[in-house]
C-alpha cells in the first residue's frame, strides 16, 4: 500500500480520503485490523510537493487584503470614498470659490462655466457648496457608526455572552431605547442645545441609534458562544477575555459590519433630514441636508439645485454600503 | 495494556442534574433532568475506557464533567488522588494541562477564523509555561507532523482541510499540552467510515507513543471494541455494566448490553439468519422522571417485581463464571453470548 500512503494528506482538496481498504467495505462487526485499515507510518503526509506558489504562509489580514484587492466592489467604492474623504478634508483642492460668498444678484442661475452646477436662491455657487457639504455628512456618518458599533457591540456582546440577569436588564434597556423613534429622539436631543455642531448631531444619533447593532450582536454572540471551538477554548483554560476577543467576536462580527455600513448611510441621511427640518446643523455650517432643504422651495423652477446634493448623498451612502459588503466578504475565510 | 497500577482517574458517584425552572422573573425549580446520576469508574495509565450508550444517556455530560466544563452536582473526579471537580482558577488551569479533549464534529470544533498555527498554538498562548519562549511555532509543526499532516500547512484555515484532516488538527490541539488523559467525545462519528479507521489508528499510535489514557465515548460499538481495553455501558445516566472488552462483548450479562450488541450488524448473511435479535420496545424514559428501581425495567423482558422496588447496584453478581464475572447492574444478570450466538 505505499502508493496509498503517498496519496494521503497531500492537498486538502485532493481525494486524500478514498476508501482504500477492502476489509471494511463489507460491514464487519469490528473495525478491520490495523493492517487493512491504514497507514500510520512515518512520512504519512506527502512531501511538500503540492504546495504551489499560492501556498506561501500568510497572515489573516494579509489574506483579507489579498481578497479585497480582487474585489471590484472594493475598488469602485474605495475610489469614490477616497475622493469624498479628500473632498471633506481639503475642499479647497476642488474649488476656489467660496461657498459662503452669495451675491443675491446671481440668484438661481443656470449652470455655466463660472458656476458649474449653477447657483441657488441666495446666489451661492452650488458646486462649491456641494463640495464643502461633504465634510459634515462624512463626519456624521463615520463618527456615529463608530459610536454605535462600539456601544451596541459592547452591550450586545455582554448581553449575549453572559446571559442570565445581565441579559435581561440590558435587553429591557435596549427595548426602552428601541421604543423611541430615532428622528424624534434626535429632534428632542438637538433642541436641548443652543449651540449645535456636527458633534451634537453625532451624539444625538449615537445615543439613540445603537439598539439594532446591540440586538444583532447579541443574537450573533449567542449562536457563536455555544460552538464547539468556544467549548474547546474553555477546555484549554482560556479566560473570558480571550474567548470573547479571539473566538466569539471575530465570528460574530460579520452581520454587525453589514448592518453598520448600511446604518452609516442612514445616519448621513438622518443628518440631512435633521438639517432639512432646520434642527440639525446651524445655518453657518454647510451640509447636503440643509441644501436639499432649501432647494425644495424652487424644485419646480430649478430641480438641479436639489439634484446635485442629493446625488452626492446617494453616491456616498451607496459607496459605504458597497465597501461594507466587500470587507465582510474578505474577512470571512469561509466565503473565499 | 491494562495494568494493575494506581488509577490515574477515579470517578466516584458523579451526579449532574440540570434544574428545570419555571417563571421568567422569579424562577422556581420544578424538577431536574438527571443527566448523570451516580457514575463510578476508574481509568489507569495507558488504558482506554470505552463509554457506550444510546443518545441522551449522559455520555457527553460525563465528558463535560470530566473536563470541568460543567460543574458536577455531586460526586468526585479524582485525578491522581486529588478531587478536581471543585477546583477553579489556577488549580483548574493546571488540571487542564493534564486532561484534554477531542471533540465530535471537526467542522465546528475548529475556529474558522484562525489558522492552523493559531489553533494548535493556542494552548501555548494560554499556558506559556508549556513551551519555552519562541518555540511554540516549532512545536506546532512537530505536532502537525505527528498527526500526519504537512507541517508547511500551518498558515491554512480549517476550511481548507477535509474532515479527517480537521480531526487530526483537533487531536494535535488536544496533544499540545502533553496531557495524560484525553477525553474523546465521539471523535469519529462525524467522519466517513474509511476516515474513521485512519483516525482511530492514529489515536492508537499516539497512545502507544505517549502512554495516553483515553476515555472514549461513542455509540458505535464496533469502534469501541476496536480501541477499548475496558468498556462501560451507560443507560439513562447510570453505568449498567462495566468490564474488559472481552467481558462486555463476548460475555454480556446485563439485558441492555445484550440488546445493544444484538443490534450490531453481522456481515455473514448465513450467520445473520441464526442470530437472535433483541428488539426493545418503548422509548427511553425521560431522565427528568426516571423509573423507580432499575431504570431499564420499563423496556426489559426480564423485569419482575423486585426491579421496580430495589435499584440494582453495579457489582459483581454471584452465580456467574469465567468472563461473565464482572460488574453488572441487574438483579437477573446472566450471560448471554449475543455476538456469537449462531
Amino acid at each position: 500500500m505505499p502508493e496509498h500512503d503517498r496519496q494521503r494528506e497531500q492537498l486538502p482538496t485532493s481525494s486524500d480520503e478514498q476508501p482504500h481498504f477492502g476489509s471494511i467495505e463489507t460491514p464487519s462487526i469490528f473495525l478491520a485490523d490495523a493492517e487493512g485499515t491504514t497507514v500510520e507510518k512515518s512520512g504519512a503526509y506527502a512531501a511538500p510537493d503540492g504546495s504551489g506558489p499560492q501556498d506561501k504562509p500568510r497572515g489573516a489580514w494579509a489574506e483579507a487584503w489579498r481578497e479585497l484587492s480582487r474585489s471590484p466592489r472594493f475598488y469602485i467604492s474605495g475610489v469614490i470614498l477616497l475622493l469624498l474623504l479628500t473632498m471633506a478634508f481639503f475642499p479647497g483642492w476642488f474649488t476656489d470659490q467660496d461657498p459662503r460668498f452669495c451675491p443675491i444678484a446671481d440668484s438661481n442661475m443656470e449652470a455655466s462655466s463660472a458656476h458649474w452646477f449653477g447657483t441657488n436662491q441666495q446666489g451661492c455657487d452650488i458646486y462649491s457648496r456641494t463640495i464643502y457639504g461633504a465634510r459634515a455628512s462624512i463626519i456624521v456618518g463615520i463618527a456615529t457608526t463608530a459610536i454605535i458599533v462600539l456601544l451596541g457591540g459592547v452591550v450586545g456582546a455582554i448581553s449575549g455572552y453572559f446571559g442570565g440577569w445581565i441579559d435581561s436588564v440590558l435587553a429591557r434597556v435596549t427595548d426602552v431605547f428601541f421604543g423611541i423613534p430615532l428622528l424624534l429622539a434626535a429632534l428632542v436631543f438637538m433642541s436641548a442645545f443652543e449651540e449645535r455642531s456636527v458633534w451634537t448631531v453625532v451624539a444625538a444619533l449615537g445615543a439613540f441609534g445603537w439598539m439594532q447593532i446591540a440586538r444583532i450582536m447579541r443574537g450573533s454572540v449567542i449562536t457563536v458562544k455555544s460552538a464547539d471551538y468556544v467549548v474547546a477554548a474553555k477546555a484549554l483554560g482560556a479566560g473570558t477575555r480571550r474567548i470573547l476577543l479571539r473566538h466569539v467576536l471575530p465570528n460574530a462580527i460579520a452581520p454587525v459590519i453589514v448592518v453598520a455600513t448600511i446604518s452609516l448611510g442612514t445616519f448621513i441621511a438622518t443628518e440631512a433630514t435633521l438639517s432639512f427640518l432646520g434642527i440639525g446643523l446651524p445655518a453657518s455650517e454647510i451640509s447636503w441636508g440643509a441644501d436639499i432643504s432649501s432647494a425644495t422651495t424652487v424644485i419646480r423652477d430649478q430641480p438641479s439645485q436639489l439634484f446635485y446634493p442629493s446625488l452626492f448623498l446617494s453616491v456616498t451612502v451607496l459607496s459605504f454600503i458597497l465597501l461594507g459588503d466587500a470587507v465582510r466578504d474578505a474577512l470571512d475565510p469561509k466565503l473565499r | 495494556m491494562t495494568t494493575a497500577a494506581e488509577p490515574i482517574l477515579q470517578v466516584q458517584n458523579l451526579v449532574k442534574h440540570f434544574p428545570l425552572t419555571q417563571g421568567i422573573l422569579f424562577q422556581k425549580q420544578i424538577g431536574a433532568v438527571k443527566a448523570v446520576d451516580g457514575v463510578n469508574f476508574e481509568l489507569t495509565q495507558g488504558e482506554t475506557l470505552g463509554l457506550v450508550g444510546e443518545s441522551g444517556c449522559g455520555k457527553s455530560t460525563v465528558a463535560k464533567l470530566l473536563m470541568n466544563l460543567e460543574r458536577a452536582t455531586a460526586g468526585q473526579v479524582r485525578y491522581k488522588g486529588e478531587d478536581i471537580s471543585k477546583v477553579s482558577g489556577k488549580a483548574l488551569r493546571s488540571v487542564r494541562r493534564n486532561i484534554q479533549m477531542v471533540f465530535q464534529d471537526p467542522y465546528t470544533s475548529l475556529n474558522p477564523r484562525m489558522t492552523v498555527a493559531d489553533i494548535i498554538g493556542e494552548p501555548y498562548a494560554i499556558h506559556p509555561e508549556a513551551a519555552p519562549k519562541g518555540s511554540a511555532k516549532h512545536r506546532v509543526q512537530e505536532l502537525l507532523e505527528l498527526v500526519g499532516l504537512n507541517p508547511e500547512h500551518i498558515n491554512r484555515y480549517p476550511h481548507q482541510f477535509s474532515g479527517g484532516q480537521r480531526q487530526r488538527i483537533g487531536i494535535a490541539r488536544g496533544l499540545a499540552l502533553n496531557p495524560e488523559i484525553i477525553i474523546c467525545d465521539e471523535p469519529v462519528s462525524a467522519l466517513d467510515v474509511s476516515v474513521q479507521a485512519q483516525v482511530i489508528n492514529l489515536m492508537e499510535k499516539l497512545q502507544g507513543e505517549f502512554g495516553l489514557s483515553y476515555v472514549f465515548i461513542a455509540h458505535d460499538l464496533s469502534i469501541v471494541r476496536h480501541i477499548s481495553d475496558r468498556v462501560a455501558v451507560m443507560y439513562l445516566g447510570k453505568i449498567v455494566e462495566i468490564g474488559t472488552e472481552t467481558e462486555i462483548y463476548d460475555h454480556p450479562t446485563h439485558p441492555y448490553t445484550q440488546a445493544l450488541l444484538s443490534a450490531v450488524p453481522v456481515p455473514d448473511p448465513a450467520a445473520r439468519q441464526h442470530r437472535e435479535r433483541i428488539i426493545l420496545t418503548g422509548d427511553v424514559p425521560s431522565p427528568a422522571n426516571p423509573p423507580s428501581g432499575c431504570r431499564f425495567r420499563t423496556r426489559c423482558w426480564k423485569a419482575q417485581e423486585i426491579c421496580a422496588q430495589e435499584e440494582p447496584l453495579l457489582q459483581i453478581r454471584t452465580g456467574l463464571q469465567g468472563h461473565a464475572v464482572h460488574a453488572s447492574a441487574c438483579h437477573f444478570a446472566e450471560e448471554k453470548d449475543i455476538v456469537h450466538s449462531h
